[in-house]
């Protein structure tokens, strides 16, 4: 099931590539991902909350001789991460046919990089998990390059060259991990790292250079927290995203900020702790701080932005701070006391519901962006004005969607927020400190771009939202709020792996 | 020791001085009334005739051994070697019916049999008086087939050039043999060898008679008439020059080198003599713009590795030199008769009459395109398993410098090569297309395809060869 | 069976020289039957294979007896990897060179031959035979670059001809000074490679072997024939010259100078992968700044052979995995790169500047050159999915063992590529303003340009997806006795 979910929108994707006809093409492009959808939704029905094994499970041989396996499986969080994906996929490419323009090749694209993310998601041995890695971002460079805005090209370039230093490290991390223990089969490789064994096999096949054990185990280490780093982006490896976002059309923003950012995240908890949890602990300090800067510089970065999609841009950094401090802070080590591994396992859950939840808002923000941008063709804060008046539905609608993002209790950003302050605040107390005064510059900014973009003189003519255009938004609105009211409705099925981590994590 | 026998042992040579002088005859009757082309048809028929005869004679004579004192030695190895020195002639004369150089048609055909008399004498004899006679038989008779073509002045200016430096080394041969025989008082080889002696006199003497054949060889820096000679003289005299008495010559030289003095005396006298040679003749050979002088310089290298090959100084090194000296005189026979029919039709021999000539007659592109791929080294042809197995003979007896240095310069020798080539098949040329196939181009049709099986097949030569060097005892 | 591969290429040339010039079909036709019938010849050779038999003698005959040299034609994985490659490229070249009409009668005659030559070097294992048809195929080289060719076409054919020369000759000093240290009876690789050469004498003859190869594989700074003839030669050349070619340098340095001298090439290595390091960074940071299309492709040409010569320096069988997959891939990438960039771009647009291109807009005027040149594109780059990956991955693999630093550096290649692959992208097909009025008069793109790039691509996706295609008869050629003695446990 879970390599249908996978190819079907490649195959689709191969499809539309070659119609003409944009009517057909989109229909299809509809079909498969209302396909998909159906299949996220049965295995989330079918997902077995209780257990902590892996489900849906298929295993091939495919190259002995080098370790490739094609293993894919699905726990808590590749379902959640495979729900996000197959939600804001849909939400746009239909944003982007609406107020785009689309064409069939776009339209391949994105489902080509549909596919490249859910495989990310599932995949569980290097080889083909490295393979759908790259291959997200290849759609992306040309969504960017082909229909993006004036300085297009060098925003792709920049994009693709930097995310991918990151992924040569992290190449060589895996490569040399190879080497000394012949696999690339995460689970084996995480049962190592646990036992020290990887460590000792690293010195014994590797030993350069007279490092010790320890240093050598960092520097591997260190090329996979780049490849990782580089994606979420973890300051100060963030400075592609500001002009990848700005300057990429609107919808590939929401699928970028929706689901590319969240790769790097699900980086972290799958691979990176798992297999180097020692290496984490030793680096965990200024890993913290770097987290804290990341809230911090980019909340106020945001606020001194102009450009609409530049200020998203940070505040999608921004949230994914918050994603990266409750990991550090529930990595400290605390022995086996109860209470810190019950906030290690608050941490974390508000870790995966922020990802979900920042997802589709995020998403939801650039949305209206890319109405505003099809509206009027601007999209600088200053251009706007007194919007409420010509457009109050809207400005409604983006008025929820901001207040989600700000954290307003009652709306599905809070939730996430307050649980990893929750859990980071006894583990971290300094750092979670500092941070909040990120959540405060967010709160400003927030605000800020809504004075000055909702009230005030009207400068520009503005049709208000048609039924068709707002029934886009909806059920991301309706998401907000549903998970906002009833967190429950993912943390059900989030809470048996998470408490699995955190336990795992204990010791 | 009666004549009798004396003659049954020569008829090889006596149907050939017969045919010399029934060619003459026959030509002087035809003078009056017949076309210079029939005339030269005429005569090459004969000759080829008288050639084929003898050769048919050698083979199939029994008599074998060595008579009067080494003067005429018949053995496996001369009955190898005369024939092919006859089928050189036989190929000239062939190469030589479509060029338009002289009226003296007869006396031509005459001297060329001559000199192929002088060849055979020299290839079959040890004793070094008969050396003498043999060298300045064939010498003098090319001395005048240099300077046959009478209308042209370059002809002439060869030929002199080539008699001046021929009868000073001539000269200095004699010296040198005349030294050795007051030395040791003997003039046969194999006698000479066991009397001699590290004598700083007998080094002179070897200095000089190596000066001597390294004139007829063309080796440096006795070489000085061969660009001359190859550029002046009608095409087929140079091919003459080129291909067979090359062979003669250096068979001979080695027999002298190998049977009548020790390895050691001789051995840095000619490694200098062979290094020099194929420095000057391939670095000379770049700058050139007359085909002919390129061939010429070309031969100074050639007769450089063939010169490496004889100083492994023994039967593989004979066999690899002999081998390599009778497919390069089929090449350069075969490269001469390309020359010869461009020449004719173009009226130079410039590199810039080749231009296009690959649109004009395909065959003969193809022909010279294996003859300079041959020379150049380049496998399945004759020329790169020669090389290599001259090479491969000379690596044995531990001369990796002189090997590397040939190897280099071999690379280098491409170059110019392929500036032939390039004429022939890169530039566009004007010039209508040559006239089907004429007896030259079949000749040299005939010769290409004999430098490719050799290659191919090597051992059809090399096998018979070291057979006969074997039994010959050398 | 597998050599007839060779007899019905060199009688396909044959029969060349007898077509009539005038019919472009029949040429064309007898050119492509001929090559097809080698490729199918090496399909079936390649399905009937068993990789656990080693290596399998397919011909012995004596020929040379004097000399010791025999018809010894024989195949183990790796030969049987790269006659594929050579029937593929061969293929997918005369698809490529289908407009020729300018003297085609010779221009498939040379490219026959030089096609001949090339499966005969991989299945030689007798060195003479070998050495015969690796000169073999230095004469066709020259004539389709000095006659075919463009940008100073003779300069380039003669500075290849001179090069490849010097480099065999090199090789032929160390051949003629191994067969006669070894006794001068045989010049059988198996039995040459038993004989234990003096320590002082492999100390000299293997980097003198090794770098007379690896002057054909391209190894820095060896290297400068490579950009200019390919520029210089006409597409189909240039495809097999980057395929081909350059990989029989690095098959003989691989199955001659490696196996024979094992002393030396334990001394020499760390130099060597030095060397093969700085090619892969130096021909990506100078393929960054080239203004000719053709010139990014020829410097990237180097740079992915760099990685070819570093496997082979690893010693593990993972590492020398590499290098071979990497021989076949680039074999068919390189070919990908060369038939967009010469025929398709080339031919139509006249230029290969890439400031001039950039106004073009070939990404409009030409969706497909652009789509498989965007393809290609990744391929080179190392994407996964394709067949540069996996191959770049096991040497990486290899290297990290003996030559960290290199690992890493490499990585820097891989990088350094990514960017002059984008750039090239970029400014060749996808820059420009909406296309200008002439756009729409460049040809259409044509069925066999069509049918040799998809074939191509196809490979290296098949391969990047399933390498076990190749992998499983290369990975045990590593324990046949000849080869067994490269890898270090």
């Amino acid at each position: 099931m879970i390599t249908v979910l996978t190819l079907l929108p490649l195959l689709g994707a191969l499809v539309i590539a070659c119609i003409k006809r944009e009517s057909i093409g989109r229909a299809l492009a509809f079909l498969v991902n209302l396909i998909a959808l159906a299949i996220a939704c049965t295995l989330w029905a079918r997902f077995d909350s209780t257990s902590v094994k892996l489900q849906f499970d298929e295993r091939y041989e495919w190259a002995p001789a080098l370790g490739a396996q094609y293993f894919v499986g699905i726990d808590g969080l590749s379902l959640l991460m495979i729900l996000l994906t197959c939600l804001v996929i849909p939400f746009a490419l239909v944003a982007a046919w609406k107020f785009e323009r689309a064409s069939n090749t776009y339209t391949a694209l994105m489902l080509s990089l549909q596919s490249g993310l859910v495989g990310t998601f599932t995949a569980l041995n290097f080889f083909h998990w490295f393979i759908f890695w790259e291959l997200s971002l290849v759609p992306a460079y040309f969504l960017i390059k082909l229909w993006g805005g004036p300085m297009r090209a060098q925003a792709a370039n920049q994009f693709f060259v930097y995310t991918l230093v990151g992924s040569v490290t992290l190449l060589l991390s895996f490569l040399a991990m190879y080497w000394a223990t012949k696999t690339f089969d995460f689970i084996q490789l995480a049962e190592m790292g646990r036992s020290g064994e990887l460590t000792s096999k690293l010195m014994l096949q590797l030993g350069w250079y007279r490092l010790s054990t320890e240093s050598l185990a960092l520097v591997i280490f260190a090329g996979a927290l780049l490849g990782f780093a580089v994606k979420v982006p973890l300051f100060p490896f963030h400075t592609w995203l500001p002009a990848t976002y700005s300057e990429a059309p609107s919808a590939t923003s929401m699928v970028l900020t929706g689901v590319l950012s969240k790769m790097g995240v699900y980086g972290f908890l799958r691979i990176l702790i798992p297999i180097f949890p020692e290496q984490m602990r030793a680096m965990l300090t200024p890993l913290l701080w770097l987290s804290v800067a990341t809230i911090v510089f980019s909340a106020f970065a945001a606020f001194a932005q102009r450009d609409l999609k530049r200020m998203l841009g940070y505040s999608s950094i921004n949230h994914l701070g918050y994603c990266l401090l409750g990991i550090f802070a529930a990595m400290k080590y605390t022995g086996t006391d109860p209470t810190l591994t019950l906030e290690k396992t608050a941490a974390l859950n508000g870790v995966l519901l922020q990802v979900f939840n920042h997802g589709i808002t995020a998403a939801a923000l650039f949305c209206f962006v890319a109405m505003l941008e099809h509206r009027t063709g601007l999209k600088y804060v200053d251009s706007f004005g007194g919007l409420r008046q010509a457009a109050p539905i809207f400005c409604g609608l983006m008025g929820i969607a901001t207040f989600a993002s700000i954290g307003l209790p009652g709306l599905n950003g809070f939730v996430g927020e307050f649980l990893i302050f929750k859990g980071a605040f006894p583990l971290a107390p300094w750092e979670a400190a500092l941070a909040l005064l990120g959540l405060l510059a967010t709160a400003v900014f927030l605000i800020t771009m809504m004075q000055r973009v909702f009230h005030g003189p009207l400068q520009k003519p503005f049709v208000d939202l048609r039924p068709g255009e707002w029934m886009i938004v909806a059920p991301a609105i309706a998401l907000m709020f549903g998970l906002g009211i009833c967190p429950n409705l993912i943390l059900k099925f989030t809470n048996t792996t998470v408490a699995n981590f955190a336990a795992l994590l204990a010791n | 020791m009666n004549y009798r026998d004396l003659f049954i042992l020569t008829v090889p040579e006596v149907i050939l001085t017969i045919g010399a002088l029934v060619v003459l005859a026959i030509d002087l009757s035809l003078r009056r009334t017949a076309a210079n082309r029939a005339r030269m048809l005429a005569g090459a028929a004969l000759t080829a005739l008288a050639c084929l005869a003898a050769g048919t004679w050698v083979i199939a004579a029994k008599a074998s051994g060595s008579f009067y004192g080494g003067m005429l030695v018949l053995d496996s190895l001369t009955r190898l070697i005369k024939p092919m020195l006859l089928l050189m002639t036989v190929f000239t004369a062939l190469i030589s019916v479509d060029t338009h150089f002289t009226d003296h048609v007869g006396e031509f055909f005459a001297l060329l049999l001559l000199a192929t008399i002088g060849m055979m004498f020299l290839v079959s004899t040890e004793n070094v008086l008969m050396i003498f006679i043999a060298l300045e038989l064939l010498s003098l008779s090319l001395y005048i087939l240099t300077a046959f073509n009478k209308q042209n002045f370059q002809s002439a200016e060869a030929a002199l050039k080539y008699f001046l430096i021929g009868g000073i080394s001539a000269a200095f041969m004699l010296f040198g043999l005349s030294l050795i025989y007051g030395l040791t008082g003997e003039i046969e080889l194999r006698k000479i060898a066991a009397k001699a002696s590290l004598d700083p006199l007998l080094l002179t003497a070897l200095i000089m008679v190596v000066a001597g054949f390294g004139f007829k060889v063309a080796a440096v820096p006795f070489h000085l008439w061969a660009p001359d000679a190859y550029q002046g003289a009608p095409t087929a005299s140079a091919a003459f020059i080129a291909s067979g008495s090359k062979l003669a010559s250096f068979f001979i030289l080695a027999k002298v080198l190998m049977l009548g003095f020790n390895g050691e005396t001789w051995a840095m006298l000619v490694a200098v003599i062979a290094a020099l040679s194929i420095l000057v003749g391939n670095v000379a050979a770049i700058a050139q713009s007359s085909v002919r002088r390129l061939l010429a310089y070309s031969a100074v290298a050639q007769a450089g590795y063939m010169l490496t090959g004889l100083l492994a100084n023994n039967d593989q090194g004979l066999t690899s030199l002999i081998y390599y000296a009778a497919t390069y005189a089929v090449t350069a026979l075969g490269a001469f008769g390309v020359v010869a029919i461009v020449q004719e039709r173009g009226g130079s021999e410039q590199l810039t009459a080749f231009a296009g000539l690959s649109k004009r007659s395909p065959v003969l592109s193809v022909c010279m395109l294996i003859f300079l791929l041959s020379l150049a080294g380049i496998p399945p042809l004759a020329g790169f398993f020669g090389k290599f197995y001259l090479f491969s003979a000379a690596m044995s007896r531990g001369l990796l410098w002189l090997v590397i240095l040939a190897i280099a310069m071999s690379a280098v020798s491409l170059y110019y090569y392929l500036q032939v080539l390039k004429q022939i098949y890169v530039v566009n040329g004007e010039g209508s297309r040559l006239t089907a196939c004429g007896l030259g181009c079949s000749v040299s049709a005939v010769l290409a395809i004999a430098v490719v099986l050799l290659g191919c097949a090597p051992d059809l030569l090399v096998e018979p060869l070291l057979r006969a060097i074997r039994s010959a005892g050398l | 069976m597998l050599d007839w591969t060779i007899y019905v290429t060199f009688g396909g040339m044959f029969l060349m020289l007898f077509a009539p010039a005038r019919s472009l079909t029949a040429i064309r036709s007898l050119a492509l039957l001929t090559t097809l019938a080698g490729l199918t010849l090496a399909i079936y050779g390649f399905l009937r294979f068993d990789p656990n038999a080693g290596l399998t003698t397919i011909r012995k005959l004596s020929w040379i007896p004097t000399l010791g040299a025999q018809y010894f034609i024989a195949a183990d994985g790796i030969s049987i990897t790269l006659v594929l490659l050579t029937g593929i490229a061969a293929v997918s070249g005369v698809l490529f060179s289908w407009n020729i009409e300018h003297r085609a009668k010779e221009y498939f005659a040379f490219y026959l031959a030089l096609i001949g030559g090339v499966y005969g070097v991989f299945l030689s294992f007798d060195l003479f035979l070998l050495f015969v048809f690796y000169e073999l195929a230095i004469i066709p080289k020259y004539f389709l670059i000095a006659i075919w060719g463009s940008t100073r076409k003779e300069y380039g054919a003669m500075k290849l001809a001179i090069y490849s020369f010097v480099g065999s000759a090199m090789v032929l000093i160390g051949l003629i000074a191994a067969y006669v240290i070894a006794g001068g009876k045989t010049f059988d690789l198996n039995e040459l490679a038993n004989f234990a050469f003096p320590e002082k004498f492999q100390y000299w003859a293997f980097p003198l072997v090794f770098i007379g190869f690896g002057i054909l594989a391209g190894l820095w700074p060896f290297h400068t024939w490579a950009p200019t003839g390919h520029v210089a030669a006409p597409t189909a050349a240039s495809m097999l010259l980057a395929g081909v070619v350059m990989k029989l340098g690095a098959y003989g340095a691989l199955r001659v100078a490696m196996t024979l001298f094992p002393l030396g090439l334990q001394a020499w290595r760390h130099e060597i992968a030095v060397l093969a390091t700085i090619g892969v960074v130096y021909g990506g940071m100078v393929a960054l700044v080239q203004r000719d299309f053709k010139f990014v492709i020829g410097y990237s040409s180097v740079s992915h052979m760099g990685f070819v010569l570093l496997g082979l320096m690893t010693l593990t069988t993972i590492g020398l995995n590499g290098a071979v997959l990497q021989m076949f891939s680039h074999g068919v990438i390189a070919g990908l790169l060369f038939g967009v960039v010469g025929r398709m771009v080339y031919e139509r647009t006249h230029t290969r500047d890439l400031a001039q291109l950039e106004t073009m807009n070939l990404g409009r005027a030409m969706p497909f050159a652009a789509l498989i040149f965007v393809l290609a594109g990744l391929a080179s780059m190392g994407m996964p999915g394709f067949s540069g990956f996996v191959a770049e991955l096991q040497v990486l693999i290899g290297a990290w063992r003996m030559y960290p630093t290199l690992a890493v550096l490499c990585g820097a290649g891989i990088v350094i590529a990514v960017a002059y692959t984008l750039r090239a992208i970029h400014r060749s097909f996808y820059s420009g303003e909406p296309a200008p009025a002439n756009a729409s008069a460049l040809p259409p793109i044509s069925i066999p340009e069509r049918v040799g790039a998809v074939m191509l691509l196809a490979c290296s996706l098949a391969i990047g997806l399933y390498p076990r295609l190749l992998l499983d008869i290369i990975a045990p050629s590593w324990d046949s006795p000849l080869m067994s003695r490269l890898i270090m446990r």
